[in-house]
């Protein structure tokens, strides 16, 4: 009896192997994930995984990836890296080293970032994080890349959308002066304001502190200036006590914000006061269109929600890496060569249609690519506005 | 002008914050000399009371079907009790013991410091990190006269300070039990031997303080609807050196010094770069404190701490 069980899981392990190897006759192009799979952000990658499994789906139920008339299947493999920073770094070697991978994709958060695209670039392995917007994750580091803008490039976006939507010549801006993002944010549209508009088109700049829950007295001071419209860099919580507070002192124009205005929570918070304001970021569900429609239909199918910003620039990352190596039109059989093809097929892409908007890299491996510019409607949902170029 | 006017009106709002606050921390150091440095936690305690006795009061619709009107009007006593409750509670469970074991006042003063962050911890473990706002109670009205603009709930958080204050002052000077709390102050020990009930007092000293800060929290929760559970210290903190720099013990100290604090913040805010506020605010204080270290009402003492 054991004889036979054998004997038939044998024939069927061959005939497995057989049709799989008429299946893909080419060997599978190996693709690393170093992703938080637990730890601090599981969601992350858990939106991370989702994304790439849609797209290797995708592509191996067409028979694989089609280079230059062969057609590769994909294997894509993920490491947890515990939202760790020494965990990101051991998975990705091991990834790099052990599995062989021909790029990496992650990690996400720019704590883990950081130093697996040290590891990535001295093991000289093209690597893109999706999400991670810290400038050190690319900074002079020839093998990575990253599918997110970086901070303080929202800081020209702003300044265009508000020329273009309120005619703005006079523009305020109030941040909180011991977070860098912010600070970082408004030092930008300071200088980039003023380029375009002369010195003193900056009308008030004023700051203030982590704790505080007041903000009379800038706000005033702003309202005094008359801007045309107020900046705010901020984290969403100050955004639901500033926009309230200057209505009550009698502002009635409008305000800008950045990405970090996206969190679920600053309705909740901010109620009716935050209805009609703008605000950039990576990428709007609501009102999508096109190639982002479709992603977004597929995925919210798929897994029953609707894709965050992480899955889109995920997705974005992956047919980077795949649109990169179908450029190169080869796949060699040396995985240092492949690598090496890889990047430089990476670093030279003219336009790169993606979901989060058209982008190529610039010398640091940074993408130039055009914000999305959200509305809040009047039902309190982050609707598509329209995207911006700095 | 306008622009001066504009930001004097802010400041009142702001220092009525301050001089609630600073009243509890005024009310207790007086009567028991203990700096009570929970105070400015027992205030976020009070804004999260707040929260919850109205959205209780209103969410399950239907349920009492009580008007918004209605419910302010019970929020503010339900809110005000229940924090002095937890007042009271502190000093059963915290301060009682060690005074009764005649444990020096310092001590008394760490274990408040520990029963601040007691609360602050015990808040984050219990509802989470994310934060709260306060239901809308009162619909807000602009009012712009002569260019300077008042909003009803400004109005009623600075009549809300004055109306505390005057209350205040009248029970202290006025009443048997504030003739009770100026003699614990005198002298604590002589006090049971005229029949005085010392622990009496102590508790209705915390149940005022307490019930005070209960009523700022609500209407601090009203005026910046994001609660989360560090509130409390940073606005503690600063209440406490405006009692400092009123003259601790005193109420009409209290009072001052809340405004006096909102006061140079605004205007430091306001006439100079704002990222200066507060190391130019604190050093107008510290001036302040240099000529007159007892504090504007505070009369010197041979102990303190």
């Amino acid at each position: 009896m054991l004889k036979h069980v054998c004997a038939s899981a044998l024939v069927c392990a061959a005939m497995l192997s057989v049709s799989g190897s008429a299946l893909a006759a080419e060997p599978p192009i190996k693709i690393g994930f170093p992703i938080p799979l637990t730890g601090e952000i599981p969601k992350v990658g858990e939106s991370t995984k989702y994304a790439a499994e849609l797209f290797r789906e995708e592509v191996n139920a067409k028979g694989g990836l089609e280079v230059g008339g062969k057609k590769y299947p994909l294997q894509f493999i993920y490491e947890n890296n515990e939202s760790k920073p020494d965990a990101a770094v051991n998975v990705t070697l091991k990834l790099i080293t052990r599995d062989n991978v021909l790029a990496i994709i992650g990690p996400q958060s720019s704590r883990q970032a950081v130093p697996a695209g040290a590891v990535a670039n001295d093991n000289e392995t093209p690597m893109i994080s999706p999400w991670s917007t810290n400038p050190d994750t690319t900074k002079n580091r020839p093998w990575v890349f990253r599918a997110a803008f970086l901070d303080d490039f929202q800081a020209p976006v702003a300044a265009n959308f508000a020329v273009k939507q309120f005619n703005a010549k006079r523009a305020a801006v109030l941040f909180e002066i011991s977070n860098d993002y912010s600070k970082g944010l408004a030092d930008n549209f300071r200088a980039t304001w003023g380029k375009r508009h002369g010195k003193d088109s900056v009308v008030a700049y004023e700051s203030h502190g982590p704790k505080d829950q007041d903000f009379a007295a800038q706000l005033t001071k702003i309202i005094a200036a008359k801007p045309d419209f107020i900046f705010l860099p901020e984290n969403y919580n100050f955004v639901a006590l500033i926009v309230p507070q200057a209505r009550d002192l009698g502002y009635k124009g409008p305000f800008m914000g950045s990405d970090a205005w996206g969190s679920a929570e600053l309705m909740t918070l901010c109620k009716d006061a935050c209805k009609g304001l703008f605000f950039s970021t990576h990428y709007a569900a609501a009102g999508a269109q096109g190639a982002t429609k479709e992603f977004i239909d597929k995925y919210s199918k798929k897994y029953g929600y609707v894709p965050d910003d992480v899955a889109a620039l995920t997705w974005d990352a992956v047919a980077l890496i795949t649109g990169a190596i179908q450029k190169a039109g080869k796949v060699e059989k040396d995985v240092r060569k492949m690598r090496k093809t890889i990047r430089d097929s990476l670093a030279s892409i003219e336009e790169f249609k993606g979901i989060t908007g058209n982008m190529r890299f610039d010398d640091q491996g940074d993408p130039i690519k055009c914000a999305v510019i959200v509305e809040i409607d009047q039902k309190g949902e982050f609707t598509f506005k329209e995207s911006v170029c700095p | 002008m306008e622009f001066f006017l504009q930001q004097c009106v802010n400041a009142l709002q702001w220092g009525s914050f301050y001089a609630l606050i600073a009243l509890g921390y005024t009310l207790v150091y007086g009567v028991l000399r203990l700096i009570n440095f929970a105070h400015g936690d027992v205030f976020m305690v009070g804004a999260y009371l707040a929260f919850f006795v109205s959205t209780g009061l209103l969410a399950p619709e239907g349920m009492f079907g009580f008007s918004r009107e209605i419910v302010l009007i019970l929020t503010i006593p339900l809110t005000m009790i229940l924090t002095s409750m937890v007042g009271v509670t502190l000093e059963r469970v915290a301060y009682r013991p060690l005074m009764r074991k005649g444990a020096h006042r310092l001590y008394v003063v760490i274990t408040a410091l520990m029963c601040g962050l007691i609360l602050e911890n015990g808040n984050l473990a219990l509802l989470g990190a994310s934060r709260r706002t306060l239901p809308t109670l009162l619909d807000k009205t602009v009012y712009n006269i002569g260019g300077i603009a008042v909003t009803n709930l400004k109005l009623l958080v600075v009549f809300t300070a004055v109306l505390v204050f005057f209350a205040l002052y009248f029970i202290v000077t006025r009443t048997r039990m504030g003739m009770a709390m100026r003699a614990v102050s005198w002298d604590r020990f002589a006090l049971p031997l005229m029949g005085i009930p010392l622990e009496q007092v102590v508790v209705f000293t915390f149940a005022l303080g307490s019930s005070i800060a209960g009523l700022g929290g609500l209407l601090f929760a009203m005026s910046y609807p994001v609660l989360d559970p560090y509130m409390g210290a940073m606005t503690g903190w600063k209440a406490f050196i405006a009692a400092v720099v009123g003259g601790i013990g005193d109420v009409r100290g209290a009072f001052v010094g809340g405004f006096l604090l909102a006061f140079v913040e605004i205007m430091v805010a306001a006439f100079l770069p704002s990222t200066f506020r507060d190391l130019f605010a604190f050093s107008v204080l510290l001036f302040i404190l240099w000529q007159r270290p007892t504090g504007i009402f505070g009369k010197p003492l041979t102990t303190k701490i």
